[in-house]
Formats: C-alpha cells, sequence, structure tokens
C-alpha cells in the first residue's frame, strides 16, 4: 500500500502540490491523469523519493520513503521518469540487465538471467538485444526503458507516460502486460497516462488532478463522464458507450 | 554487468594489449646511453641503467597514462559530458595551485605531502565545478567543458601570477608541462598510488556506469548518489594530484581515451574500464618514446608531443562520426 499524507511541495518558492492525501491499495493499475502541469510527475517523484518530501509523509507497505534506506527501497519500487535520457553508450541487454542491479549488487545470477530474458522477449526486444541504445528509434528506446523498469521486479512499478513514443500495437501491448502483472502477481502500477480511454480499459481505478490537488478519484466507469471530464481538463468532450463500456470522444 | 561480448573488443583488446606489450619493451631500450639487448642482463652497468633509469620510467609512463585515462573517464562519468577531463576542468590547476602554496608556506614539505596538499586542492577546485557544472543547463552540453576551461584557466592563471611573484616559475613549468626524463627509482613510487585508485575505478565500474545514467537513475536503482560522487571525486584529485606531483600534468589523455573505447566498445564500463586503463598507459608511452626518438639525442617532453599527437586524436574525434552497431 502507498499511504500518502498531507504532501505539500514548493519548488524554488512556487506551490506545485497542495496537500495530498491519497491511499494506493496494494495490487491493480492506478491512473494518474490530468492536464499539463498538474503535477502528476511531481508526485510521481516524491513517491519514488527522487525529489525530497519537503511536508507531510509518504510511505510504501509501511516504509517511510524519507527515512527507509536506498538500497531498500530499491527492491520494492521502480520508477519509469517521464523524460529519462540514456546518454551512455549500452547494448539494451546491458541496460535491461542494470535494472537486476538492487538485487545482485552487479553480479548476475542465474534468476537474474532469466528475468532479463524475459523482460526483453516481453516487450520485443530480443531482436534488439545487441544494439546499442543511440541507434534505436524513439519507441524502441522506450521499450528498453520499460523491460528495465519491468526487470527490477519490484512490487510496486510507476511509470511517468511510459506510452509516449509508442504505436498502438505497442501502446495495447504494454497495457496488457500491466495488466497481467497486476492480476497475475499482484504488483501494484501507478501509471501517469494522457490517453484517458487506457486508462478506462486497463485501470482499476483513476486519479484526476488538475493545479496541484487530487480533484476526482474512482473507477473508470464514474471517471469517463463529461462533467468529470470536463472538470478536469476544461472542456465537454462527448463520451459514447460501445459494448458497455465508456469512450472517450476527446478529438472532436 | 558482463553481458555477451561481441567480436570487435576481443580485437580491441588483443591489439591494445599486444601494443603495450611492444611499447613496454621498446621503451626499456630507447634512450641517450646505448643499452644493446644482447648484454642488457650480462653486463652489470647496462643493468644497473635499466633497473635505475629505464624501468622506473616506463612504469611512471604506464602508471600516468592508466591514471590520466581513468580520471578522464570518471570525470565524463560524473559530469555526464563527454568533453572533461581533469586537465581542463579545474582539477591539475587547483592541484597545482595545493603543491605551490606548499612549497611557498613549507619548502621542506616530503614529496608525499605535497601530494596530500595538492589532491586537497584538487578535490577542492573539482567538487566547485561540479557543483557549478550541474547547474548548468543539460540542454547545452558544449556549457559545460566550456565552463571548465574558462574555470581552470582562471586558476591557472592566479596559479602562473603567484608562482611569478615567488620567482617559481621554473618550478610551475616542471609542475604543469608532463616530463618522464627526470623519473628515477625512488622519485616516481607514488604513481602507484595511482594504480591503487585504478584498481577502486575498476571495483566500482557498475556503479559508475549507474551514475552515467544520471542521479533519478542512481537513486532508483538503490545506489549512494552523494557517496559515489565522492569516491569519484577523490578517485579523480588523487591522481591528478599525483601526476602534477610527480611528472607534471599530460593534457588530452584524459580526454581522448575513454571516447575512444566508448566508440568502440560502448560505455559499460565492467567490460570497458580495463581497455581505457591500458590505452591510457601505451598512449603516454607511446608518445614518451617519440619525445625521446624525434629529436634524439635531445628529448622531447611527454606533455608536449601529448598536445600534438592528442590534439590531432581528438580532431579526429570530433569530425568523425559516432560507430554504428
Ligand atoms: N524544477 C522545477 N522548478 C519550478 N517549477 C517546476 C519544476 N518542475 C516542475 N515545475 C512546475 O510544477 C508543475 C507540475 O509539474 P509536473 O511535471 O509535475 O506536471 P505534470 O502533471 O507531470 O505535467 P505533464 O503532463 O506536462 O507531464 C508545473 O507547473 C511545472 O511548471
Ligand atoms: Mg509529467
Amino acid at each position: 500500500m502507498i499511504r500518502i499524507e498531507n504532501v505539500s511541495l514548493s519548488l524554488q518558492a512556487t506551490p506545485i502540490l497542495h496537500d495530498i492525501s491519497l491511499t494506493i491499495p496494494k495490487g491493480g493499475v492506478t491512473a494518474l491523469v490530468g492536464p499539463n502541469g498538474a503535477g502528476k510527475s511531481s508526485l510521481l517523484s516524491l513517491i519514488a523519493r527522487l525529489q525530497p518530501l519537503q511536508t507531510g509523509a509518504i510511505s510504501i507497505d509501511g516504509l517511510p520513503v524519507d527515512t527507509t534506506p536506498n538500497r531498500t527501497l530499491a527492491k520494492i519500487v521502480a520508477i519509469l521518469r517521464q523524460d529519462s535520457v540514456v546518454a551512455s553508450r549500452l547494448r539494451v541487454r546491458e541496460l535491461v540487465s542494470f535494472g537486476r542491479f538492487p538485487h545482485n549488487r552487479g553480479r548476475l545470477t542465474d534468476t537474474d538471467r532469466t528475468i532479463i530474458e524475459q523482460s526483453l522477449k516481453q516487450f520485443d526486444l530480443t531482436d534488439l538485444a545487441g544494439r546499442f541504445i543511440d541507434t534505436l528509434s524513439g519507441g524502441q528506446r522506450q521499450r528498453a526503458l520499460v523491460a528495465m523498469a519491468f526487470c527490477q521486479g519490484t512490487d510496486y512499478l510507476l511509470l511517468d507516460e511510459p506510452l509516449n513514443n509508442l504505436d498502438m500495437y505497442y501502446a495495447r501491448d504494454l497495457m496488457r502486460s500491466l495488466r497481467q502483472v497486476a492480476d497475475g502477481n499482484g504488483k501494484t502500477v501507478v501509471i501517469v497516462l494522457h490517453d484517458i480511454n487506457m486508462a478506462g480499459a486497463y485501470a482499476d481505478r483513476i486519479v484526476a488532478m488538475k493545479s496541484g490537488r487530487v480533484i476526482a478519484d474512482g473507477a473508470p466507469a464514474e471517471m469517463l463522464t463529461t462533467p468529470v471530464l470536463q472538470d478536469v481538463f476544461g472542456f465537454a468532450m462527448q463520451v459514447a458507450t460501445i459494448n458497455g463500456k465508456p469512450i472517450v470522444l476527446h478529438h472532436l | 554487468m558482463i553481458v555477451a561480448a561481441s567480436k570487435k573488443p576481443l580485437r580491441f583488446g588483443v591489439v591494445a594489449g599486444l601494443g603495450l606489450t611492444i611499447l613496454f619493451v621498446s621503451s626499456l631500450f630507447v634512450g641517450v646511453s646505448d643499452l644493446p639487448f644482447r648484454t642488457a642482463f650480462s653486463d652489470p652497468d647496462a643493468l644497473q641503467l635499466l633497473l635505475v633509469s629505464r624501468l622506473p620510467r616506463t612504469l611512471a609512463a604506464v602508471l600516468a597514462g592508466a591514471g590520466l585515462a581513468i580520471a578522464g573517464l570518471i570525470m565524463q562519468t560524473l559530469a555526464r559530458n563527454r568533453f572533461v577531463e581533469p586537465a581542463t576542468a579545474g582539477t591539475a590547476q587547483s592541484a597545482e595551485l595545493g603543491i605551490l602554496a606548499v612549497t611557498l608556506l613549507w619548502p621542506a614539505a616530503t614529496l608525499a605531502m605535497k601530494t596530500l596538499a595538492a589532491s586537497g586542492a584538487a578535490l577542492l577546485g573539482t567538487s566547485i565545478f561540479f557543483m557549478t557544472a550541474h547547474r548548468l543547463p543539460p540542454s547545452q552540453p558544449f556549457l559545460v567543458p566550456l565552463f571548465g576551461l574558462v574555470y581552470g584557466g582562471v586558476i591557472g592563471a592566479g596559479v602562473t601570477f603567484i608562482a611569478w611573484q615567488a620567482d617559481l616559475l621554473q618550478y610551475l613549468a616542471i609542475w604543469t608541462n608532463g616530463d618522464f626524463s627526470g623519473v628515477l627509482r625512488g622519485r616516481y613510487e607514488l604513481l602507484w598510488v595511482g594504480a591503487l585508485m585504478v584498481a577502486l575505478a575498476w571495483f566500482v565500474a557498475d556503479r559508475l556506469t549507474i551514475m552515467a545514467l544520471g542521479r533519478d537513475a542512481s537513486i532508483g536503482l538503490g545506489l549512494d548518489y552523494a557517496g559515489m560522487m565522492r569516491i569519484g571525486l577523490i578517485i579523480v584529485s588523487v591522481i591528478a594530484a599525483l601526476n602534477v606531483v610527480v611528472v607534471g600534468m599530460i593534457p588530452f589523455v584524459g580526454l581522448v581515451v575513454p571516447n575512444i573505447v566508448s566508440r568502440i566498445m560502448g560505455d559499460n564500463l565492467r567490460g570497458t574500464i580495463k581497455w581505457v586503463a591500458l590505452s591510457g598507459a601505451g598512449l603516454v608511452l607511446g608518445c614518451d618514446i617519440i619525445g625521446r626518438l624525434i629529436r634524439y639525442p635531445y628529448e622531447i617532453p611527454v606533455g608536449t608531443v601529448m598536445g600534438v599527437v592528442g590534439g590531432a586524436l581528438f580532431l579526429w574525434l570530433l569530425f568523425r562520426r559516432p560507430a554504428h552497431g
């Protein structure tokens, strides 16, 4: 369980997050949505202890993120940042292998190798495994980064806009993989999404943020309605129902 | 982490290893005094020359080269910028300031004490460089080396001014321009501390590779980012200080060697760090041999030769597009 209590954040004297309290139970997929600048990435960075906590408290499985040793947390929570840049010339397999570092501190075991190969296969990277990252396309690189986060094998997975650069095939593929690890392995996934229909189709719960606050929170069926979406995103969008599921026609 | 290697690195390894061996042996027999290979071990005078002068000189070049290449590699890793090295970004200049201060304030200090002072000063100067470099916008990668040049230049100018005032300019020349001609047994052994630093770098190679992925990735993977930063800074500062004090700074080694190895083999340091050390050793030794031969029987300091050879290599690196594969 991720417990966020009265968390506020200011950067350079500008308030970014205002008194956020949120509980994310263990297991399942939670989508974090909201307009640009709402504070989604900032909240994720705080949970993943990349940004020091200023006020309030955050704990994962009862471990406070600000006082628990970094090495311990690295085995519990993995994060994929929105703007990860890999400037090093590493091969795909090498990069993905580093996801196992928290567990093996650099000495690969057979279990590690199995998990690495599995992650490569899961994201269709086996053929690219020997290529240098800087020779890949944007979407291929993104898949390598997701595979690395997966490889870390943590109970909690925080993904900041992992669908960036992915084509429809791989976007759907990734969402299905997330669903699978949540249902099959009991993992907890928190994912920032801009594609509201992806959130509706794959998440158990949608948390909407705006201007540094959580302004709506509920199951997809409650969230994908014209009034809620207008509140969050600031314009009216039609919501159709196809096969009993809400589909947002946000592009019209 | 070791993952399947391809053939190219293997070929590079064989070339680098063989090259260094050949250079090492040549270095023992190249110099003003004649040392024919046949009599080297039978004639006691020749053996004396070998043990007192040639072998120490050769080892000094190997140690200095390996150390400087590793120092450059670590600096580039920590700065996440491929165009910084201790000779240009203020580390060497700070070390010079340190040794100058000791020479002025405490002339009786031993070489080891001078090295300690130079290391401390280098550590301080390099830390200030990094604190500033990390504030520069990452969208402008050339600001970091540019800032390093200016920063190193300012400290270097200060050092020159003080040395001039104190009438120590000829000492300064010894520290700023690498030269192995003065190396004799008993006068270079401190450089072995540099070898220790190289070994330490090898030991933390995986961590350094992760550091190169940036602060967020390092913390995400459970690395003690600040601690690793300190270890890296200490390695860089000690190696640079040792070189300044014992043989004088040699430019370009820390810049070109890690870049060439990265082009050929990538940046997984667990696999490449030994080749960086080996290539650095070979480059410096090669330049020293050239310096001994080019105006025979006179010598040109290795720092000067490296200025030309390293500069040419650097330009070649800039203009040749990275190999893909
Ligand atoms: N280092 C910083 N200094 C000052 N303000 C910042 C900093 N980083 C982010 N902000 C501001 O904090 C607010 C929230 O940013 P954040 O990146 O969390 O938004 P987001 O919800 O992830 O947006 P997006 O959908 O565009 O990724 C924005 O208004 C942004 O301008
Ligand atoms: Mg964001």
